[in-house]
Order: structure tokens, then C-alpha cells, then sequence
């Protein structure tokens, strides 16, 4: 049984996370694709996959949910799936407005908050709104209990720790306690409030705060209703059945994220089930001479082609020199030895190339 | 191509990861070298550009010079705050306290845009001329190490998301002035970085078909970045499928794929921007790049004021 086999074994939660630009759409579709073939009914929940990796799901924008994936085409690299892949594309703004939907008091403010000109903009340009309504997602497959696994592509954050907080953060801003401060003054905060008002009235005028306070009035009819699934939704984040994978490439700045984020998820008190780091060129043990590597290819391929050969051979060590550097620094970091996928010549396009993919990611 | 440095606002732009900030640093160093008054601004409070040139995190807001005529400042909203309060607002009293209180922050998170404003707005004020900050220098050209693209339409369109919703008041006038300068093509520039692929690319097109549609700004130049050069032919190719099984000879191979694959990239990169505006840097195999390496791609960027 493979490293990463074993370590998913007893998740029902699958989150894989790191900085933006590792391949973390594509590592987190063969995951899932994996998963499938060991015979799990899986859903796959991508944010903004590649054109031609939906193609590859037959993922379309239109639907909010997880649709089957045609796993049929498997046959074709000699792979059988023996469970069910779902696979589905987030729209933040139509999650953030379910919600609303789901934990309004009455219809009538349902319509209200909708319609608000302010609400547009929260639902998605508040920092976090995006990375929310991925865990939201999550949280509402995993409470229908349809699949026995679920793995989550997270937002392209800069950080990957925004994430974490993201939940924490929107029920904090729709609490608007701070906000609260000023729109509904009390006792000592009345004669600050007052000041801050009257500047923020010349500042932007009347109407931007009439329409602030009208949606915050609103959003306190829901309160109790996002308070208690923040509630759950830290409690999944938390469940031993819920790991979180970690995708960096060898890059600096994606391996500084990686060990930045591990550390993160220690002090919340969440479970690692692995470390992935996506395109690494494969170091090769013996000479990085180039004038050897010529000789020795010299026979077979003409001078002219083994140079070129011995060349690019030299260069492309270099890169691998630097790979094998930034996993020895997360095994250093983290104690735990890095999944390592090699770097791709091509661009996952297809099922096959997804299949590719998911057999190194499950070999070792 | 030469990439033209004759706008006062150069916006570099890409999705994380492709060496924006790299080519930001290398884009100033040519235009330093040109005899031009430079400043770099990145946002967020970030220092990358700064530490890549030599100098070191400073403090929001302060402009430090790195070497003579290349300048720095690091923009962060907090501080923009402040000084928007200070400097743009007249006559209000206690602009520092005001700014810090929680009243205020609270009103600066729940007002959509109001974040992106207060930090496109110090961009703005970069490029005045005089300056609106007492004793502040001129500059010939302000350089924004921009956000990824996504977040970058969104800061672009703060003045006019904020105009909407404030309707009336001294934020939204100045957000109707902030809003016209970035629609001037005399004024400002956009310089898009990719690498030649897949995702970079459809990125770099995205943006492009976005700065159009809602902006009226078109891309003056694209820089394909860390390109690998066609060193093997198609007979080549062939030989290298028929070899025998060598480390050297895999890699050989991986770096025609990836070689030919990038071609198919930028091709497409090229119809979608217009090929004269498109410019390649080569790969660089180090694993950390240093100064040279930025002198050699403002050398090879030509950054001109023609």
C-alpha cells in the first residue's frame, strides 16, 4: 500500500492547500481520481481549474453541485475504477447566496439582503468571501453523507493561511461588533462614535452609510445562524477524519508557504496527512560533467547532438540540484518525507495524463 | 521589442508565481539607468522588489532611495488611511486618531472597495505632480508591482465601485479623479508578465480582454518569461527517441517536450496580444536569481523612453 494510500485511508476529508501557482487544481483532480480507482465514491470540489483540465472532469460552470465524472475513458490507459468520481466547479457568489437563502429568518429578508447595492460587493470582494464559501461548500456535501470522501481544491490565495481563517474572519466582519459601535452607539462608545460618524458623513456622505447600516441591521437576523456553522464547520476543519494535504513546488517562496502553513495547522490543532511538491526535475545520481556526458553518448548520437544532449543534461541538473535542496528543507522542516511529482513536459489535458499523474502520486 | 518606459504609471502585471516581481526590478533598474527619477511601489505592505534591488523592509509609506535616482515605497492601507485623512480630507482635525479608531476600521473593512481605493489612491498620489504630500519629490515614473491579475481588475475598479455605492461626498469626487487618470493611455501603461504556459497565458489573454472592456487600456507590452531556447531540431527528436535509456538523454528530452510545448504557448500568447508588443527573457538555470541576473534582463528589456 502506497504512502499517500495509507494516509487517506481514514480520511473522509481531503483539503490540499499551498501557495498560488504550485498545481494545486491538477495535484488535488488526481487525488481524487486516485481515490476513485481504490473503489471510493469521491467528490472532487475544484475552484478555478485549468480549460482544459475541466474538459478533461467534463466539469461545466453552470451547476453548483458535484456532477459524474466518465470514468470509462480509464480502460483506455489499462485502469479501472472501481468506485465513482463527482466533480463540481465553486461558484462563490451563488454559495454565498444560498446561504443567506438557507439561514435568512424569513423571505422577506432573504429579498432584502440580496438587493442590498452592498451585499453585492460583500458576497465577492470581501477579503475571505472566496476561501469561505469553499469551506461552506464543503461543509454542506459532507452533511448530506453522499460520498465517501471528499477532496477540496482551496482558492489561489496568496497565502495559503488565509484559508484557515477565512471562517473566523466573515463571521467576524458579519458580526460587525465593531461595526455595531457605530451604527448602534452605546453608553462611553456613544461620544467617539458620534465624532467618527459626523467625519464619516462629510467624508463619503450619507448614502453609503445608510445603505451599510440597513444591510448590518439585515445581517443580524442571520447572525445565530453563521455563528453556529462556524461553529461546525471549525469542528470538521478539526475531525481526525479531515487531513489536509500540502502542495508546494520547489520554488523558495512555495517552499517558505509550505513550512509557514504546516506550522499553522500544528498550532490549530489540525491534521497533516502529507506533503506533496509538484515539478521537480529528477536528479540524476552519476556525472554532471558535460564533457563526459558527451563521450559517453558520443558513439550513438554524433558529436553535434550528444554536446547539445551533454549541455541541456548540465542545465537541467542545475535545476534538479536546486529541487533536491527545497525537499531536503521541508523534510528538514516538517520530519515528514515530501511526495515528490516530476516535472511534466506537457500540460495535464485529458483523463490518461491525469492517470499518469495519480500513479506517481500513489508509487512510493 | 523594446518595452517602452514612457507612460508616468507602469503597471506590471501576471499571476503569481511567472517573476513579476523580477522583471518589475529589472524594469526600474532600465529606467534608472535612462536618467529617469524612478520609484517602485508594491502593495500589502511587501518589500520582494526592494529586497531583490538591495535594500530592506522599510516602513509603509516611506519613500527610500536604493541608489541614486531608483526609489522605493511599500503601500499598505493602514498607513494610506492616515495620510489619505491627513493630506486629502481638509480641515479635519485628529486625522491620525481618527484613523486608528476601531469605529473607523470597522467602516474601512465593510465598505466594498474602500481598501483597494485608499491603496490605488496613494498610486495616484505617487504620480502627482507637485506631489499632495508636504515636501514629497516628484517622480518621472511610478512602477506598481501589481497584485495577481484577479486582484488586480478589482483594485483597478475601486474608484469606481466606491463612486457607485458613496454617490456623493469628497471620496467619491476624488474617486471620479482617480478613476479618470487610470483610463488615460497617455498616463498610465500595462506591462503583463507570463511564462509560456498554459494557465500564464490564458491569464495574461483574461486580463487583456478585461483591461478593454472596463478600463478602455490596452497592454503595451507582454514579457514571456523564463523561456527555454529551441536547441533541438526535429531530427533531432527522433534520434532522441531511438537512444538508449540515459539520464542524459532524459533529460534531453523533457527539455524538447517542454521546449515545444512553450512554443505552442507563446504562439498563442502572440495572436491574442499582437506580436509586436510581445518580448522573451530567457530561462535562467540558477537557483536563486542575483543582481546580475536583473542587470542582464534590464539590459535585455531595453526599457526606453523614446
Amino acid at each position: 500500500m502506497s504512502r499517500l494510500t495509507q494516509a487517506l485511508a481514514s480520511k473522509r476529508v481531503v483539503i490540499c492547500a499551498g501557495a498560488g501557482g504550485v498545481g494545486k487544481t491538477t495535484v488535488s483532480a488526481a487525488v481524487a481520481l486516485g481515490l476513485a480507482i481504490q473503489g471510493r465514491r469521491v467528490a472532487l470540489v475544484t475552484i478555478d481549474p485549468a480549460r482544459r483540465l475541466a474538459e478533461a472532469l467534463g466539469l461545466d460552470a453552470l451547476d453548483n453541485r458535484p456532477q459524474p465524472v466518465a470514468l470509462a475513458r480509464l480502460e483506455e490507459s489499462g485502469k479501472h475504477a472501481r468506485g465513482e468520481l463527482f466533480a463540481m466547479m465553486l461558484d462563490s457568489k451563488r454559495t454565498f447566496d444560498e446561504l443567506i437563502e438557507l439561514l435568512a429568518p424569513d423571505p422577506r429578508t432573504k429579498e432584502q439582503i440580496l438587493a442590498n447595492p452592498i451585499y453585492g460587493h460583500i458576497s465577492t470582494a470581501v477579503a475571505g468571501s472566496q476561501e469561505y464559501t469553499a469551506i461552506a461548500k464543503l461543509f454542506e456535501i459532507e452533511h448530506a453523507h453522499e460520498y465517501d470522501v471528499i477532496v477540496l481544491d482551496t482558492p489561489p490565495s496568496r497565502h495559503a493561511i488565509e484559508f484557515l481563517e477565512a471562517p473566523d474572519r466573515l463571521t467576524g466582519f458579519l458580526e460587525g461588533r465593531a461595526l455595531n459601535v457605530l451604527l448602534r452607539p452605546s453608553g462611553r462608545a456613544m461620544r467617539a462614535a458620534g465624532i467618527v460618524f459626523a467625519a464619516l458623513r462629510r467624508i463619503t456622505g450619507v448614502a453609503l452609510l445608510d445603505d451599510l447600516t440597513t444591510l448590518f441591521r439585515l445581517l443580524a437576523g442571520l447572525l445565530d445562524g453563521f455563528r453556529r456553522r462556524a461553529a461546525d464547520v471549525e469542528a470538521l476543519l478539526g475531525d481526525p477524519g479531515t487531513g489536509f494535504l500540502i502542495i508546494a513546488s520547489p520554488e523558495q517562496s512555495a517552499v517558505d508557504e509550505a513550512v509557514f502553513f504546516a506550522a499553522e495547522l500544528a498550532r490549530a490543532g489540525f491534521h497533516r496527512c502529507g506533503v506533496i511538491v509538484n515539478r521537480v526535475h529528477p536528479l540524476d545520481s552519476e556525472t554532471h560533467d558535460a564533457v563526459a556526458v558527451a563521450a559517453r553518448l558520443h558513439e550513438r548520437l554524433g558529436p553535434k547532438l550528444a554536446g547539445k544532449v551533454a549541455r541541456t543534461h548540465v542545465e537541467v541538473q542545475r535545476l534538479a540540484a536546486r529541487d533536491a535542496g527545497a525537499v531536503a528543507r521541508l523534510l528538514g522542516a516538517l520530519g515528514d518525507d515530501p511526495i515528490c511529482l516530476p516535472d511534466r513536459d506537457t500540460d495535464v489535458h485529458d483523463i490518461a495524463s491525469l492517470v499518469d499523474l495519480c500513479t506517481d502520486l500513489f508509487a512510493g | 521589442m523594446k518595452v517602452p518606459i514612457t507612460k508616468r504609471l507602469i503597471i506590471v502585471a501576471g499571476k503569481g508565481g511567472v517573476g513579476r516581481s523580477t522583471i518589475t526590478a529589472a524594469l526600474a533598474l532600465g529606467a534608472t539607468r535612462r536618467g529617469l527619477q524612478t520609484i517602485v511601489a508594491e502593495t500589502a505592505g511587501r518589500a520582494d522588489v526592494a529586497r531583490m534591488l538591495g535594500g530592506s523592509a522599510t516602513d509603509a509609506l516611506v519613500e527610500v532611495e536604493l541608489e541614486p535616482g531608483l526609489h522605493h515605497v511599500s503601500i499598505e492601507r493602514q498607513a494610506a488611511l492616515e495620510e489619505y485623512l491627513r493630506y486629502e480630507v481638509p480641515g479635519l482635525i485628529g486625522a491620525a486618531t481618527l484613523a486608528r479608531s476601531t469605529a473607523f476600521q470597522a467602516f474601512v473593512d465593510a465598505a466594498p472597495g474602500m481598501s483597494d481605493l485608499l491603496t490605488i489612491g496613494k498610486v495616484w498620489e505617487l504620480i502627482q505632480r507637485p506631489r499632495h504630500k508636504r515636501h514629497a519629490r516628484g517622480y518621472d515614473v511610478v512602477i506598481l508591482d501589481a497584485p495577481a491579475s484577479g486582484q488586480l481588475v478589482g483594485l483597478l475598479a475601486a474608484p469606481r465601485t466606491f463612486a457607485a455605492i458613496a454617490r456623493v461626498g469628497p471620496v467619491a469626487r476624488q474617486a471620479g479623479t482617480i478613476e479618470h487618470t487610470l483610463r488615460d493611455p497617455q498616463t498610465v501603461g500595462v506591462i503583463a508578465v507570463a511564462t509560456p504556459e498554459q494557465m500564464a497565458v490564458s491569464e495574461t489573454l483574461a486580463l487583456q480582454a478585461s483591461l478593454t472592456e472596463r478600463f478602455g487600456i490596452e497592454l503595451d507590452a507582454v514579457v514571456a518569461n523564463r523561456v527555454l531556447p529551441s536547441r533541438f531540431t526535429s531530427d533531432d527528436v527522433l534520434a532522441l527517441a531511438r537512444a538508449p535509456e540515459d539520464p542524459a538523454v532524459r533529460s534531453a528530452r523533457w527539455f524538447a517536450a517542454r521546449a515545444k510545448a512553450q512554443r505552442a504557448q507563446l504562439a498563442r500568447l502572440r495572436r491574442g496580444v499582437a506580436p509586436t508588443r510581445c518580448t522573451s527573457l530567457p530561462v535562467r538555470f540558477e537557483a536563486a536569481l542575483g543582481r546580475d541576473d536583473i542587470e542582464r534582463f534590464a539590459e535585455l528589456l531595453g526599457a526606453a523612453r523614446s
